[in-house]
């Protein structure tokens, strides 16, 4: 067991490292980023705000990294969460029960998710097209939900899933903790996780060994647009208005960053929900420490650009072997070294 | 070819000299003190078994891994490739049995990709690069338009593209891995016709290949590796076929593992699996066929008669449009790999590595995966219990793998077949369907593989075995089908069970115009 | 060319004064950034209800934020050989090649509500505000509010190089130029969207010192300001009471907020910029008469004294 603790502990030690040069940085340029109070029955201090700010990512990347695992990208999750937002502050604005605006919403992710579902595993189109059609539909969708305003409210019950505590903590960050304990447990106890490597690495031999590849897929498209619902409920709750044309925009592509960032390839097949996680707190780390480090606004992108390619290009296969090529490797070759350079030159 | 140094004044320098090539993977060395040498004008065939070391001795002069220790010395100057790139600029050249080109793109576009010819305004020369292709193309006897798709040719047309590519990129020594697989008879005489071209024209040649037969056409030195290490290099005069095999496997090949055991084998009359005018249009007509328990049922056939498809409909890969299936007595519907496995079918495909492996996941992976699938994915298989299944097939088929939780795909050819296998086995199948058990496979591996069919059949599996090894199957089969056409054409049993036999059926029908030949090779 | 199409104009023009303003005679494409924010959908709506008061034929296209988008509806509008086109540019560069092929097809452009950096010549007019002149007038309210008393100002900008973030900021430091008791002490942009207002203020509170050192918000627009407000409030502190909120725009929602006390001024951008650009649309149609280049809105401060119940009712239907 602590062989395997161990390996788990090298996987995801990029991240880490990353995770900690960045929050290290923060706290050069933000002398007080660490500190925590206790005030109003929960913590404050910035570190809770990068967990809190970085749930919609969060919940997005759960999602994201199952569908990437199958060899799938959903770029429909932003809109997914702008529908869903829509959905139940419509419904709570009319004076619905929160319960049922909830459930529609959540029904309403699982829908976005079917039909992403459908036409990838059995219309078979690309995912990357497939999913576009919902991600440029979807904003559309919306608006007509929202009839082209910021749909606000007054439901403190909705409101509490975006600014509230819980445990001490914002509701966002318990929400996000929450549905990536519960995927994470479903996909590593059950089977899912190795059937849907299986399915990432080769679906023709997997549908051959009798994997259900059809109903795997729709699977994580489901699972998805679930995490989008939920993503789209907490930015619409904190605000109190769904902003149908903001909601989620481009958050798509930094769950997808997230989940590169978190070491799984886009190629699909081994993945880590849990990297992928930490991944989305690399980037909410970088936007809140460029928030806090008083730059002119004109630097945000470039320095978040230029933080990102610095991690993926520690991670990059090619860096790895220009390492293993400028160590002096011994010529005799002992077991450990040329492994290593096996390694990473795939 | 400009990173090569000048050539030193003696000509006595072979081609391509290397010394002391070793390299390991994960601790396992796969090359240790290899010595190999290829010479101008020469075809020299690289032989072994799966797993002897030859991929990567060829990736290790292609440029594709570097050497642990050794060297290489090219026309008498150490080279030592960093990548295919740089060792194609240095003169080598790979064609590689999965062709590397880009279906996607035009004949020319892939000829000259990365360095397509430009006008003086430094606009791509369309219309040079078709003219530079066609004349390229037409001295290796090939007259296809070049501005059409790769993909709509042959293979064996998209073989020789390749090789056109890679001679005209490096120009002093081609490297072709497996490259008659895939190909007919028709086909394979072409590529060798090529072949012998370019040997005229002075370049070496290393040839890997499976079908000894080939060797003995084409070759005119061998050098045979075992585990890794050099048996040894001798011309072709001095060989012959038993002397060869000797080599290779260091031991007579015994012929009692071809004894005629499957027609001996008693038969229940009454069959577990019946197939009544089952087929698919367009694939393969309706058919009749039943297979006892503890019977083995050979299908035999060219390329393209249908025997694939018949596999592959018979375990629900494809849906049968017409036809009934009857397992034990009872009319079941067979229409998924998932329904076929409830059944208690197996299905090792013939296209290993697209169909078979799961190419990054670990042996274990491998061998639970259709067990798992066949649970449900709220089931799994506790670890302890993944790894005792793993590990008792990896013992039982002699798994040559250096760890049960090591990637598949650095295992060998022969041993991933074993792998899939083993995937089957776990299940406990009562009906298994091997298509082309032994494609690929060297001729160890090979004699376990009948081995292993002819226990299972023993233990009352029934088997439904596609082959193109015709010896083999009426070796161990009690009755060969006969496909020509997309039909079944005959069924022979008993004495009248033999290649001969099956290759005159394979002719009668329709005078098929392609030659039967590969169908025997080996 | 331009004669003859002046001159079937002004002919159609005649009848249609003859008779009564029944069929839509001139037909006129308006190109909207999207709605990025509530002011932007009552601009549209005021800009429909403009349109059909006039008796115009309005063809919307909605560019969701992207100029490739704006410039692709303006290029649909020239071959559809549309009479006039309204644009509300969602940046200030890059105009200049599809506002030309406007001009050579004859068809006169009225800027909505931002300008570009392009010729003036290339189009007819442009309606907009005085961004500078609000964010002045917001900047002159927040002095005079404040008096003598120091205030550190924090300020929310709108979307990185739009030229409402680039102006309102300018006017903003020209309005508080000469009171050195007022400091502008950190500037993020929000995107002019309520959840980056939140979040941009909630680090501004993070990073001064629970929001100790803040005296007051300034945000060029008001949805920014609206997320800002919450976020304050989540802070445990009181918006309008111990932050001042002052913001730009006058969305209903904000004098909801003014109404409770939490917001403290807004300057209003009047969504009615259309109105103005059909008045000189015709006038240069019936008669050739130039515009100005630059027609000006009025920008109106409100405050918590200005009835903001009252305002609320009156803006509540403009589909903000």
């Amino acid at each position: 067991m602590p062989d395997m603790i161990l390996a788990r502990l090298k996987r995801l030690a990029p991240q880490l490292i990353a995770l900690a040069l960045v929050l290290a940085a923060n706290g050069l340029v933000s002398p007080n980023f660490f500190d925590l109070t206790w005030a109003n029955g929960r913590l404050y201090g910035s570190l809770i705000d990068v967990l809190n700010r970085g749930a919609p990512v969060a919940l997005l990347a759960i999602g994201m990294t199952l569908v990437i695992a199958t060899k799938g990208i959903d770029l429909s999750v932003g809109a997914t969460m702008a529908i869903c937002g829509a959905v139940a502050a419509s419904l709570v604005a009319e004076g619905q029960p929160l319960a049922v605006a909830l459930v529609a919403a959540l029904g309403v992710g699982l829908l976005c998710g079917l039909w992403n579902g459908f036409l990838v595993a059995i219309l078979q189109l690309q995912p990357i097209v497939a999913t576009l059609i919902l991600m440029v539909a979807g904003r559309g969708i919306a608006q007509l939900v929202t009839e082209g305003v910021i749909l606000t409210f007054n439901d403190p019950g909705f409101a509490f899933l975006g600014s509230g505590n819980l445990l001490g903590l914002p509701t966002p960050v318990i929400l996000w903790l929450a549905v990536a304990l519960i995927v994470g447990v479903i996909v590593r106890r059950s089977a899912l996780g190795l059937l849907v490597e299986a399915i990432g690495v080769n679906r023709r031999a997997s549908a051959l060994a009798g994997v259900k590849t059809r109903f795997l897929v729709i699977s994580v498209y489901l699972v998805s647009g679930l995490c989008a619902a939920v993503a789209g409920l907490i930015v619409t709750a904190d605000i109190r208005g769904a902003d149908a044309n903001n909601a989620g925009l481009w958050l798509e592509l930094d769950a997808i960053l997230a989940v590169v960032v978190g070491g799984t390839s886009l190629l699909g097949g081994r993945f880590s929900i849990l990297a992928s996680l930490i991944g989305a707190m690399i980037i909410q780390s970088i936007n809140t420490g460029i928030l806090l480090a008083g730059f002119p606004p004109e630097f945000n992108l470039i320095i978040k650009a230029g933080i990102i390619v610095a991690i993926l290009a520690l991670q990059s296969p090619a860096l790895g072997s220009l390492w293993a090529f400028l160590r002096p490797a011994p010529r005799s070759p002992t077991p450990a070294a040329p492994d290593k350079k096996e390694l990473v030159a795939r | 070819m400009t990173g090569a140094a000048p050539p030193p004044a003696a000509t006595g320098a072979p081609l391509l000299e290397a010394t002391g090539i070793s390299k390991a993977f994960f601790g396992v060395a796969a090359l240790t003190d290899v010595d190999v040498r290829i010479e101008r004008g020469e075809v020299m065939a690289l032989l072994g078994e799966n797993g002897a070391g030859k991929s990567t001795l060829v990736k290790i002069l292609t440029g594709a891994y570097r050497l642990d220790a050794g060297s290489i010395r090219l026309e008498g100057a150490p080279i030592e490739p960093r990548s295919v790139a740089d060792a194609q600029s240095l003169g080598i050249g790979t064609v590689y049995q999965e062709v590397n080109l880009l279906p996607n793109l035009s004949v020319a576009e892939n000829l000259y990709l990365g360095r397509q010819p430009r006008t003086r305004l430094g606009f791509l020369d369309g219309r040079r690069m078709q003219r530079d292709a066609r004349a390229l193309l037409a001295r290796y006897g090939l007259s296809i338009d070049p501005g059409a798709l790769l993909g709509t040719y042959s293979v064996a047309v998209q073989q020789i593209v390749a090789i056109a590519r890679a001679v005209d990129l490096s120009g002093k020594i081609l490297v072709l891995d497996e490259p008659t697989a895939s190909l007919d008879a028709r086909e394979t005489a072409m590529l060798f016709d090529v072949v012998r071209q370019l040997k005229r024209e002075g370049l070496g040649i290393v040839i890997i290949t499976h079908f000894l037969d080939q060797v003995f056409a084409i070759a005119d030195r061998v050098t045979v590796l075992r585990n890794g290490r050099l048996v040894g290099s001798k011309a072709i005069a001095e060989l012959d076929r038993l002397s060869l095999i000797t080599m290779m496997l260091g031991r007579e090949l015994k012929e009692e593992t071809l004894g005629r055991s499957g027609s001996e084998a008693a038969v229940s009359a009454e069959p577990l699996v019946s197939f009544r005018g089952y087929g698919k249009r367009g694939s393969i007509e309706p058919f009749d066929l039943d297979i006892g328990r503890g019977e083995v049922v050979g299908i035999a056939g060219l390329l393209g008669s249908g025997r694939t498809e018949t596999a592959r409909l018979a375990f629900g890969a494809d849906k049968a449009d017409s036809g009934t299936l009857i397992v034990d007595d009872q009319a079941v519907s067979v229409t998924s790999p998932e329904t076929a496995v409830a059944q208690g079918f197996a299905f090792c495909p013939e296209e290993r590595k697209i169909d078979g492996i799961v190419a990054d996941l670990s042996v274990r992976e491998n061998i639970i995966l259709a067990l798992q699938a066949r649970r449900g994915w709220m089931k799994p298989l506790p670890r302890a219990e993944q790894i005792a299944i793993a590990d008792r097939y990896i013992k039982a088929l002699d798994i040559r793998t250096a760890h049960r939780d090591l990637p598949i795909k650095f295992l060998s050819g022969g041993n991933q077949q074993k792998a899939i296998l083993a995937r089957w086995l776990a299940t406990d199948p009562r009906f298994l369907i091997l298509d082309e058990p032994t494609r690929g496979i060297d001729v160890g591996a090979h004699a376990e593989i009948i081995r292993l069919i002819e226990d299972l059949r023993a233990r009352g599996l029934s088997l439904l075995v596609v082959s193109s090894e015709l010896e083999e199957l009426v070796a161990y089969a009690s009755r060969v089908v006969v496909l020509a056409d997309h039909r079944h054409v005959a069924e022979l049993s008993g004495e009248a069970m033999n290649p001969s036999a099956i290759m005159a059926a394979i002719a009668r029908p329709h005078g098929s115009a392609e030659p039967a030949t590969r169908e025997v090779a080996a | 060319m331009k004669l003859r199409r002046l001159a079937v104009l002004s002919a159609a023009f005649a009848t249609l004064a003859a008779t009564t303003v029944a069929a839509s005679a001139i037909t006129v494409g308006f190109s909207q950034i999207g709605s990025e924010s509530g002011w932007r959908a009552a601009e549209t709506t005021v800009t429909r209800q403009e349109a059909e008061k006039r008796g115009i034929d309005l063809k919307f296209a909605d560019a969701q934020q992207k100029q490739e988008n704006q410039i692709k509806a303006i290029r649909s509008f020239i071959a559809q050989g549309v009479d006039a086109i309204l644009v509300a540019p969602v940046v200030a560069t890059g105009w200049d090649a599809v506002l030309e092929e406007a001009k050579d097809a004859d068809i006169p452009v009225v800027l909505l509500d931002r300008t570009v950096d392009s010729d003036k010549s290339l189009y007819l007019t442009a309606v907009t505000s005085d961004l500078v002149h609000e964010g002045k007038v917001a900047g002159e309210w927040l002095a005079k509010d404040v008096g003598d008393k120091p205030c550190n100002v924090v300020e929310l900008q709108g979307t990185t190089g739009s030229s409402p973030a680039i102006d309102r900021k300018k006017g903003f430091e020209e309005g508080i130029a000469g009171h050195d008791n007022i400091k502008i002490t950190r500037s993020q942009t929000g995107d002019f969207t309520r959840t980056k207002g939140k979040e941009v203020m909630e680090s501004f509170l993070r990073a001064e010192d629970g929001g100790k050192n803040i005296c007051a918000v300034y945000a060029h627009n008001d949805d920014m300001a609206v997320g800002a407000i919450q976020a304050i409030k989540e802070a445990g502190l009181k918006p309008g009471t111990d932050i001042k909120v002052v913001s730009i725009d006058a969305v209903p929602d904000i004098f909801l907020a003014m109404e409770a006390g939490e917001a403290n001024a807004t300057v209003e951008l009047t969504p009615n910029m259309a109105g103005p650009a059909f008045d000189a649309l015709k006038a240069y149609m019936d008669n050739g008469t130039e515009p100005p280049k630059w027609i000006q809105t009025e920008s109106k401060l409100y405050t918590q004294s200005d009835d903001p119940k009252a305002v609320y009712e009156a803006k509540k239907d403009l589909g903000y």
